[in-house]
């Protein structure tokens, strides 16, 4: 990061930006079959989810430019 | 593959209404198409909404529609890949691309080697950017020709020509794909294309939510298909004491394509055409609504192998030529009504369509702003600039039809992976440059950006150009990564390194045009 970036200052909200990198790169901890939903097998709806998690955790971080009108 | 008519028909009507419509809006919207930003960028006019259809309609592909499922039916959970790559690739979206966004709305960039020179000063790594986004793009738009191809010989569309002097013609369906991309990209430019991502998003949706509801129903369950799956490939393998294993070689396709996806020249033009930043940041979070999508599609795959459509004799041929690539268009035919499998084969087809014809514009823009204008002809005017991009694009789509015919591969996926893995190659020149202008410098960026091409090209031949998934040997240990994620760690170590003594041995001022505030 340069100097520019340092001095706007980083709020921990960003931090939400890496959740999903965490979540869908640690494989395996979603490389099982238990708990299935209607029959799905966990490996399969868990990434299914995640692409509405993923969208969750970048709302915030929208808002929170918005509002500091970046 | 004999031709149901009514499918045909509901096809070839859809298909071809939807691609005059392109022809039509770019007529009515009076732009001047000589003119290479209204060609070429839609004169950077797109808010919201249609940035989310064109954006969306440029980024999920045959890759998505035909690749993916693919992959699923054939080696099973390999092929999810693709939903965390789809999903991590926003992320990058919302971080990165509105910096790049913003200096080149400032300096009028066409083309990410445009802020390149821009930035560095110099013309050479410009142009190492410039043909690293057209040779990448090439497998890209090989993609969307072989998704058409399919569509086509699927639909009945593969009677033999038999031509004086050749002989027998077999690849009709190829030829019929490569001319309805080359006359529609040549008269339409990014307006019309812009028009028919919106017919394009509502096809795929129809067809990808009837089929998620309808096939799961004829099937008695999602338990039951995944009952039928394969136990060996319904989850990756493990790795063992001196293997990272299928699971790490999962993390890095996901992640490299991730990193690769905002660096092609389709990605690019998508991003310049936006009218603001936010238009970008708001579609960082409403464009993975297309990953929801995506998922959908890929347990397709798991769908196919419940149906058994491989082993049906109406489909053997298909499975034939175009081996599991065949899996998705064999099971709408089979689960569909005709008329219904005729509109999903147009939202195939057009799925392919828009994104190629995306894909040779700005191969187009690039060969014209960064080799053309800057080595052969400085001076050549606005309208010679925009014919020498439509040829350029038409001939980009001739290498990429080539390529199709050159590497028939079992898997359509190697080819964007291969895209993939050179691409990849230009970030630190494009991404890292948005946020460290002394620290990178033209000497190292041009020899990091050339070990990476070197390596990673080393690795796809040492693959054959069959996979994408080389197995780095290290101290005894073996490390299964994606051949893109490698060659870049090699390049970004070398540009710093380089960077770094290129910096204690010259003084040179820096040839830097942009200011850190064109980057907010």
């Amino acid at each position: 990061m340069d100097e520019k970036t340092k001095k706007r200052g980083f709020h921990p909200v960003y931090l939400l930006l890496i959740v999903p990198f965490i979540a869908l790169l640690w494989v395996p901890f979603y490389n099982r079959i238990e708990p299935q939903i209607f029959g799905i097998p966990f490996f399969y709806w868990y990434q299914t989810v995640w692409t509405f998690l993923g969208t969750a955790c970048t709302i915030p971080v929208y808002l929170y430019e918005e509002r500091k009108g970046k | 593959m004999s031709a149901n008519p009514v499918a045909l028909t509901v096809f070839l009507v859809l298909f071809f209404a939807t691609a005059g419509l392109g022809f039509y809006a770019a007529k009515m919207k009076a732009v001047n198409l000589s003119d290479i930003g209204q060609w070429g960028l839609g004169g950077r006019s797109f808010g919201t909404l249609i940035a989310w259809f064109l954006l969306g309609g440029d980024i999920y592909t045959a890759y998505t529609f035909v690749a993916v499922p693919a992959l699923v039916a054939g080696a099973g959970a390999t092929g999810f890949f693709a939903v965390p790559f789809t999903i991590l690739m926003y992320p990058v979206l919302f971080v990165v691309m509105p910096r790049l966004w913003s200096v080149a709305h400032k300096h009028g960039y066409v083309t990410a080697a445009d802020f390149v020179r821009g930035r560095f000063g110099s013309r050479g790594l410009a142009l190492a950017v410039a043909a690293t986004g057209i040779v990448a793009t090439i497998p890209y738009i090989a993609l969307q020709l072989m998704g058409m191809q399919i569509v086509f010989a699927g639909i009945g569309l593969n009677f033999t020509l038999n031509l004086p002097v050749i002989g027998a013609f077999h690849d009709l369906p190829l030829l019929v794909a490569f001319l309805v991309l080359a006359i529609y990209t040549y008269h339409s430019g990014l307006h019309g294309t812009a028009m028919i991502s919106v017919v394009k998003g509502i096809l795929v949706y129809v067809a990808v939510l009837a089929a998620v509801i309808v096939i799961p129903i004829e099937l008695g369950g999602y338990g039951k298909i995944f009952a039928a799956a394969n136990p060996a490939t319904l989850l990756l393998g493990h790795g063992t004491a001196n293997n990272l294993g299928p699971q790490f070689s999962f993390a890095s396709l996901s992640l490299g394509s991730a990193l690769a996806l905002w660096l092609y020249p389709h990605s690019i033009t998508g991003v310049f055409s936006s009218s603001s930043r936010s238009v970008l940041k708001r579609n960082a979070f409403l464009l993975p609504s297309f990953t929801f999508a995506l998922a959908l599609i890929a347990l397709l795959g798991v769908m196919a192998v419940a149906v058994g459509v491989k082993g049906m004799p109406e489909y053997a041929e298909g499975y034939r030529i175009f081996g599991n690539n065949f899996a998705i268009p064999a099971l709408f035919l089979h689960s569909f009504s005709p008329w219904f499998a005729g509109l999903a084969f147009a939202a195939i087809g057009v799925g392919a369509l828009v994104p190629a014809a995306i894909m040779s514009i700005s191969c187009g823009n690039l060969f014209t702003r960064n080799i053309y204008k800057e080595f052969i002809a400085p001076d050549c005017t606005p309208a010679a600039e925009s014919k020498v991009a439509k040829i350029m694009s038409l001939a980009t789509k001739l290498a990429a039809l080539v390529f199709v015919v050159a590497l028939q591969s079992s898997y359509a996926i190697n080819l964007q992976l291969l895209g993939g893995i050179w691409i990849c190659q230009t970030l630190p020149s494009v991404m890292l440059a948005l946020y460290t202008p002394r620290q990178l410098n033209a000497p190292g960026l041009l020899l990091g950006w050339l070990a990476g091409m070197v390596a990673g090209t080393w690795m796809a031949v040492a693959l054959q150009f069959k996979g994408a998934v080389y197995s780095l040997e290290l101290f005894g240990f073996t490390i299964p990564c994606y051949a893109a994620i490698v060659a870049l760690l090699l390049n970004i170590a070398i540009a710093y390194v380089v960077s770094f003594l290129a910096r204690t041995v010259s003084n040179a001022p820096l040839r830097d045009e942009t200011a850190a505030e064109d980057y907010l």
